[in-house]
């Protein structure tokens, strides 16, 4: 067993168990990505920097770990796949020369041998006539085609952990299904962790067993999926599931209109005081727009950043 | 492909004639070469037999057509001034001309790659700031002011390379060569830098832009996210993404710096094309300039070819049809 924490945005802190899938959910520019890329150590520094923290991997901290070290780890352990299928693949090489470098570099294999898995991983993420398309370059597959491929290189040397940062989004919705059926399927077959950072509460109802939501670089919630959909405690939590469409509602002709959280996240640089959804809060108290709420625990596994539970419980769990 | 290419040397052979025809038209109301050729004091009736003999006295679209038939079959004429074919003159001085521009160009192609990929990983680190401040100086120098610099530097202070001339050369077949002695080797030295320094600019600058902009794709994150060495990330992911457009212009220089090397050639006394075409200039000697535009012409637009070529080779998105 392994427990990873990443503390990178700000005092994010979460763990993901062995062949669990977790999802990550927020607004765009609540710190979801920069948290998944923390993690691998994507951030440029500078002027990115991972200060103080860490990133427990194996009883290995990754935000210490020399850089050159981290070759051994990312794309081998620990696997990503982006938003963005159209720009994510190298538009100058075809996709076999691609997933075959995963071979070449962390298996040590032939480049012949090599090829020979990318195909066999081509046809693992279902594109018909893998051994035709190993050839293709990335302008000659769809967006899903695309996605699937991104997936194969990222699944190639069996990763324990594959951070997906959005990957449906960019996708048409008949494809998104798709994607999201293969990487169950996968998930299952190769026991994979995944880290599942989604805007989308209907891909984490999909997908993930648990789920931690993000506002504004912090943790607000977190739960087990059933949990955050059946008991919902953090207003921001509420305003998310009430933004998205009910199953079933799609083909109703009396579409209920959908309600949106008013405002926008805010800035990093232009972070209110207190809670930092204060301004956007229905519920907004006066001690919200003094200080910061702790994460306080609800229940089993349960937690929230919020003062409505600070008072009535007494517990509090510093994050 | 096939098709693609056909298409182009169609285009091209539009061009020339365009060419041909300016070209032909200027130089028929320019000068009048048959003065230059009869001399300032022959009478009227040996101007006419001048002019006759070279075929001048025919109404401008007859010279044209002729000028036209002749050129398809290789015949540009002779030159007023040495009377032999203006062609093989040009042709003689080609060799000379081509391999200081290639030098040059494989010169700033390398450099220009190899310090913009450095400049570009580090771009505040004081090697790389004083390389850019160079380059802008490079950009901003003109050639002639290179060339002589150059010269006093490393011909008249320092005395270790010949200012001028081709030094000793080796013909093979029709082909003289200063690449293969020494002392040719070392007559190439300061043209050759002077030619390639204001190129080696716009590549060196051009590299580092292009890499700037490709290391934020996603494709590079992908890159670093697969685990890759720095040196894979960047010689592999990045560079080739880089080389497509620096290719492009590398090769449209080299095809103007073996068109219009006539500063270069001048400063240096280097006997190749531009040196000659200077002269033919001053002596009103039209059909070496005209051969030598329709050259320059026809060189210029199988470069383009070339770099098409080249750039779709580089480039899987780039379809013929
Ligand atoms: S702490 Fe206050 S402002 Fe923040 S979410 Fe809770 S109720 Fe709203």
């Amino acid at each position: 067993m392994f427990e990873g924490t990443a503390r990178a945005v700000d005092d994010v802190s979460f763990f993901l168990d062995r062949g669990e899938v977790l999802g990550v959910v927020g607004e765009s520019g609540c710190g979801k990505s920069v948290t998944a890329q923390s993690v691998m150590r994507l951030i440029p520094e500078p002027p990115g920097k991972i200060v103080g923290g860490r990133i427990l991997f194996d009883e290995m901290d990754l935000a210490a770990v020399p850089l050159e070290r981290m070759g051994s780890i990312r794309g081998n352990r620990i696997a990503m796949i982006f938003q963005e299928p159209m720009t994510s693949l190298n538009p100058v090489y075809t996709i076999g020369n691609q997933i075959a470098e995963m071979f070449q570099l962390h298996r040590k294999l032939s480049r012949k041998e090599s090829w020979k898995r990318a195909v066999e991983m081509l046809a693992k993420v279902q594109i018909p006539a893998p051994e035709r398309r190993v050839y293709a370059y990335p302008h000659q597959l769809s967006g899903g085609m695309r996605q699937r491929a991104m997936i194969a290189m990222a699944l190639s040397c069996d990763p324990e952990i594959l951070i997906a940062d959005e990957p449906t989004t960019a996708l048409d919705v008949t494809v998104q299904a798709q994607i999201l059926d293969l990487m169950m399927q996968l998930q299952q077959d190769y026991e994979t962790a995944i880290l599942m950072i989604t805007h989308d509460l209907g891909v984490i109802a999909e997908i993930s067993q648990r789920v931690v939501v993000m506002y504004a670089g912090k943790v607000v919630e977190e739960a087990s999926t059933g949990t955050v959909f059946a008991d919902p405690k953090h207003p921001y939590t509420h305003g998310l599931l009430r933004s998205i469409p009910k199953l079933g509602d799609r083909s109703a002709g009396d579409r209920q209109r959908l309600a949106e959280i008013k405002g926008m996240v805010p800035g990093l640089l232009a972070l209110p005081r207190g809670c930092r959804f204060h301004p956007r809060c229905p519920e907004a108290m006066e001690i919200c727009r003094e200080r910061l709420p702790d994460l306080f625990s609800v229940g089993p596994g349960h937690c929230v950043r919020c003062w409505l539970y600070g008072e009535t419980s007494g517990e509090t769990e510093t994050g | 492909m096939a098709t693609y290419i056909a298409r182009r040397l169609i285009q091209g052979v539009i061009v020339l004639l365009a060419v041909s025809m300016i070209c032909f038209l200027i130089f028929r109301y320019m000068g009048d070469p048959v003065l230059t050729m009869a001399g300032r004091y022959a009478t009227q009736q040996e101007i006419e037999e001048v002019r006759r003999a070279f075929g001048l006295d025919a109404p401008t679209h007859v010279q044209y057509a002729r000028f036209i038939w002749n050129a398809l079959h290789g015949n540009f004429g002779k030159s007023y001034v040495s009377r032999v074919p203006a062609l093989g003159l040009i042709l003689e001085r080609f060799p000379a001309t081509f391999e200081l521009a290639a030098t040059a160009t494989l010169l700033s192609f390398a450099l220009g790659l190899g310090l913009g990929v450095m400049v570009s990983l580090k771009p505040y680190a004081w090697q790389n700031r004083l390389v850019m401040a160079g380059s802008l100086g490079g950009i901003s120098t003109p050639t002639f002011l290179t060339g002589i610099l150059l010269i006093m530097i490393f011909s008249v202070y320092l005395g270790i390379l010949p200012p001028y001339g081709r030094g000793e050369t080796v013909t093979i077949g029709f082909w003289r060569s200063g690449l293969l002695t020494l002392d040719g080797i070392r007559h190439l030295i300061l043209p050759a830098v002077t030619l390639a320094m204001f190129q080696l600019a716009v590549l060196l600058r051009l590299t580092r832009a292009g890499m700037r902009e490709v290391l934020t794709e996603d494709y590079i994150k992908t890159a670093w996210s697969k685990g890759l060495s720095s040196r894979k990330v960047i010689f592999k992911h990045a560079l080739r993404n880089v080389m497509i457009p620096v290719v492009t212009v590398a090769g449209l220089q080299f095809g103007e710096v073996i068109a219009y090397s006539i500063v270069t050639e001048t400063i240096f006394q280097w006997p190749g094309m531009g040196n000659l075409i200077l002269t033919s200039i001053f002596e009103t000697d039209q059909p070496v300039v005209v051969t030598y535009i329709m050259l320059a012409a026809v060189i210029i637009i199988s470069i383009n070819i070339v770099v098409d070529i080249l750039y779709a080779l580089l480039n899987p998105k780039i379809r013929y049809d």
